[in-house]
């Protein structure tokens, strides 16, 4: 007889308004235009709410908030203090933990199980982090008793990761006494706004965090704006390059966390069988929606049928499917523009001649759902090989030694992250000395931990986020 | 004698192994799938009692609970007992098609002659049993003499034909995933027809992490030979949350063959109580005290 998983549904115990104002100077304001625009459900392409549009009067009053907090509050606080309030939002957002995960599934798409154990998880692991900071800065930077803040933060934070991204950037901005707003992606807007409920029940100060709600316009009127002294900035390197070229000439700061292309090593003498979690984990995980995916297999050729075959069986057990199902391993993509981007991209690496495979599920009749997929017979030069999909999709490629690996591996633009797969620990280490990457895991993949900095070479951008690394951007010497 | 198992075993990485093994703990299988599940993991038990007090009287009565374990429940795959009560367990289950299993080769530690093994084998089997437990020699194993454990197996198994051999590893004792990936390997070869993680009597028995890669073991020789073998976990399997999780390890790592008592065994004895009240639950809506449930 086979197993049944019977749909086993996450209650949904969170209130969602019909409409959102943006979070300036500690309260709720409508945007200045009055125009509202929709955040949907990916999973059922129903409208969750009507959220506020963000216009360049709206970015005046939020960055004005926020510099008089910087200069009547927070950075005349006794650092002990500030700590007090880091470390109440970070107690408040494990109070809240399954609201909020509730809220990030509904409004993203991903499963409720990594939402649950991952992105409140590690949103509050990060408040924790930095409050603890907060009263230690002069250990932070050697040669430096005083470390002083910045000033204004203007933040802009991606789809993929709505509460963990705002809580990489806040915890640490105010943290180190700076103010921000804020803004988070326009398909996910809700978590970071349950996170500015948060911020009030906490009683932070007014305009410490403002959120300001809207799409390309908006953040693109906060980048311009002169009284913001830092940008920090996660998303494509399209959009990065194009806030480079704004912010050139400026007295501001900026840090981007940028795409990648990451390459997941797999040596003849790896353990397989372990090594395709790895895999998995690092191309399936939040639907591929992941800046440091493992997107790139590079398989030693001795293996590959063996990996492929495992590969095959491995993906008919993934279960897709409604994200609030706390058995569903890949859920919705995030849009129906990631949607069609991604079918496009599949499209190519067909016409280019790779070989697909996908997982041979049903999908669901509504929403916007993508198969586990894979290609084989990928070459350097295909377009699956070089673009950053951003999606459930993975491309195998061959490496006969070492060092072809690493040259295939450091052949990209990008250089966020890799991932190597050896029984040999010394295997291990010379190829992760010459990998181009910000993070390179051994014999695992994707794991975070705050105090644990993370951020790219090259295109995938500058700065680093965790750890004392992390405190750096946010601090004058 | 078919001897030495001449190629290295794969290589076993215990983070992400161990990262898989928690998945499958976290699936959450309710309602209908639940009393599926519950079904199949009472049909898939080796109800057990391996005590040193183990009398007649105490044998007849695990058997009466095997057999009808509650009203409506079905009845387990085997009762597992000592060599000298397998006599008293076979006429106690006459007729309701619990088979009975008995340990063998000087379980549980296995540290005895090869002829005295044979012999507490022949024993069990001249009684009656449908199957042996037996134990691989960990000194040996440990030592390096795979020869010598491989032989051991190999002349249990053919002492016991067509009877059913479980061959079990002492996983707790064997210090690392890649051991028991060896040993499964080498019982595989030499012939069990179930390997076992433990005897149940050290600190350390059944994990699902220790289950999973005996699992890949079996999946990889049924790839390689065609033949479909089966896995026991014994000890510390003592609640439903954790017999589902094995359920879910085998659907999602070996298929639907596995998850029959022909190829699963749970060698457990607390374990059918807690399934039986679940089941209860399940029914009627609510929990019944303990008091309502035989405790044999």
């Amino acid at each position: 007889m086979a197993l049944a998983y019977a749909p086993a549904l996450e209650s949904t115990p969170v209130r969602i308004a019909a409409r959102y104002d943006h979070f300036i100077g500690g309260r709720w304001v409508p945007s200045s235009s009055g125009q509202t625009f929709a955040t949907v459900n990916p999973a059922t392409e129903e409208e969750l709410a009507q959220v506020a549009v963000g216009t360049p009067e709206d970015v005046e009053r939020a960055v004005a908030a926020a510099r008089e907090a910087y200069e009547r509050y927070w950075r005349p606080m006794r650092p002990a203090d500030r700590a007090k309030f880091v470390y109440r939002i970070a107690r408040a957002i494990t109070e809240r933990s399954r609201e909020l995960a509730v809220l990030e599934t509904m409004d993203g798409g991903k499963p409720i199980k990594e939402s649950r154990d991952f992105d409140v998880v590690q949103a509050a692991a990060h408040f924790f982090y930095y409050a603890g900071w907060a009263d230690k800065l002069r250990y932070a930077i050697h040669g430096s008793e005083h470390p002083e803040p910045v000033g204004v933060v203007g933040s802009i934070i991606p789809w993929n990761f709505p509460l963990l991204m705002a809580a990489w950037k806040i915890a640490p901005a105010i943290a180190c006494g700076n103010t921000i707003v804020l803004k988070p992606a326009e398909t996910t807007p809700l978590t970071a706004l349950l996170l500015a409920e948060i911020c009030e029940e906490a009683e932070l100060p007014p305009g410490v965090v403002n959120i300001l709600t809207g799409d390309g316009r908006t953040g693109a009127a906060l980048v311009a704006h002169p009284g913001i002294d830092k940008i920090a900035f996660t998303g494509s390197t399209e959009v990065g390059k194009i806030i480079q070229k704004t912010v050139a000439g400026t007295r501001k700061r900026m840090t981007l966390e940028l795409g990648g292309k990451a390459a997941n090593i797999v040596f003849a003498d790896a353990p397989l069988d372990q090594a395709i979690e790895g895999v998995v984990t690092g191309i399936y995980f939040n639907q591929g929606h992941v800046c440091c995916a493992g997107s790139r297999l590079l398989v030693q050729e001795s293996v590959h049928d063996e990996v492929v075959d495992k590969l095959k069986a491995r993906i008919e057990t993934l279960r897709l499917g409604d994200p609030l199902d706390k058995n569903t391993d890949i859920g919705a993509i995030n849009s129906a523009a990631q949607h069609a981007k991604i079918s496009e991209l599949v499209q190519s690496g067909v016409a280019e001649g790779a070989v697909l495979y996908q997982q041979s599920c049903a999908l669901p009749a509504r929403g916007f759902f993508h198969r586990a997929s894979f290609f084989t017979g990928v070459s350097q030069s295909h377009r699956i090989a070089r673009e950053e999909i951003f999606g459930p999709v993975l491309s195998i490629m061959t490496f006969r030694t070492a060092d072809e690996a690493i040259e295939k591996a450091n052949n990209t633009p990008y250089g966020l992250s890799a991932g190597v797969w050896t029984d040999k620990g010394s295997k291990s280490m010379y190829v992760a000395q010459r990998l181009q990457a910000g993070v390179v895991w051994c014999s695992t993949f994707n794991q975070f931990d705050p105090s644990s900095p993370f951020g790219g070479y090259r295109e995938s951008g500058f700065g680093r986020e965790g750890g004392v690394a992390g405190l750096h951007p946010y601090l004058s010497v | 004698m078919p001897l030495l198992l001449s190629s290295a075993s794969p290589t076993v990485d215990a983070v992400m192994l161990e990262a898989r093994a928690a998945g499958f703990a976290k699936r959450s299988i309710k309602n209908e799938a639940k009393l599926a599940a519950i079904d199949l993991a009472i049909r898939c038990i080796d109800l057990t009692t391996l005590e040193g007090r183990d009398s007649p009287g105490r044998v007849r009565s695990l058997c009466a609970k095997a057999a009808y374990p509650a009203p409506g429940a079905p009845r387990v795959a085997a009762v597992c007992v000592y060599p000298n009560l397998v006599a008293v367990a076979k006429q106690a289950l006459l007729g309701t098609g619990v088979l009975v299993a008995s340990v063998a080769t000087a379980f549980p530690s296995g540290l005895s002659s090869l002829d005295v093994k044979l012999r507490d084998t022949e024993a069990a089997l001249a009684s009656g049993a449908d199957e042996i437990d037996m134990v691989i020699d960990r000194g040996a194993f440990l030592a390096g003499d795979e020869n010598h454990v491989f032989a051991e197996i190999a002349a249990v198994k053919t002492l016991c034909g067509p009877i059913h051999l479980k061959v079990i590893l002492e996983t707790g004792e064997l210090g690392s995933y890649d051991a028991t990936r060896r040993a499964s390997d080498l019982a595989l070869e030499a012939g069990a027809d179930v390997i076992k993680t433990s005897t149940g009597k050290i600190g350390t028995s059944a994990t699902l992490a220790t289950a999973l890669v005996m699992a890949e073991a079996l999946r990889d020789f049924a790839r390689r030979t065609g033949e479909q073998r089966g896995l026991k976990v014994a000890g510390g399997v003592r609640n439903t949350k954790a017999a589902i999780a094995y359920l879910v390890l085998l659907d999602e790592t070996l298929g639907d063959p596995w998850l029959s008592p022909g190829l699963f065994r749970i060698g457990a004895s607390a374990l059918l109580d807690d399934l039986l009240m679940q089941r209860e639950k399940l029914a009627t809506g609510r929990y019944s005290s303990l008091d309502y449930f035989a405790k044999d």
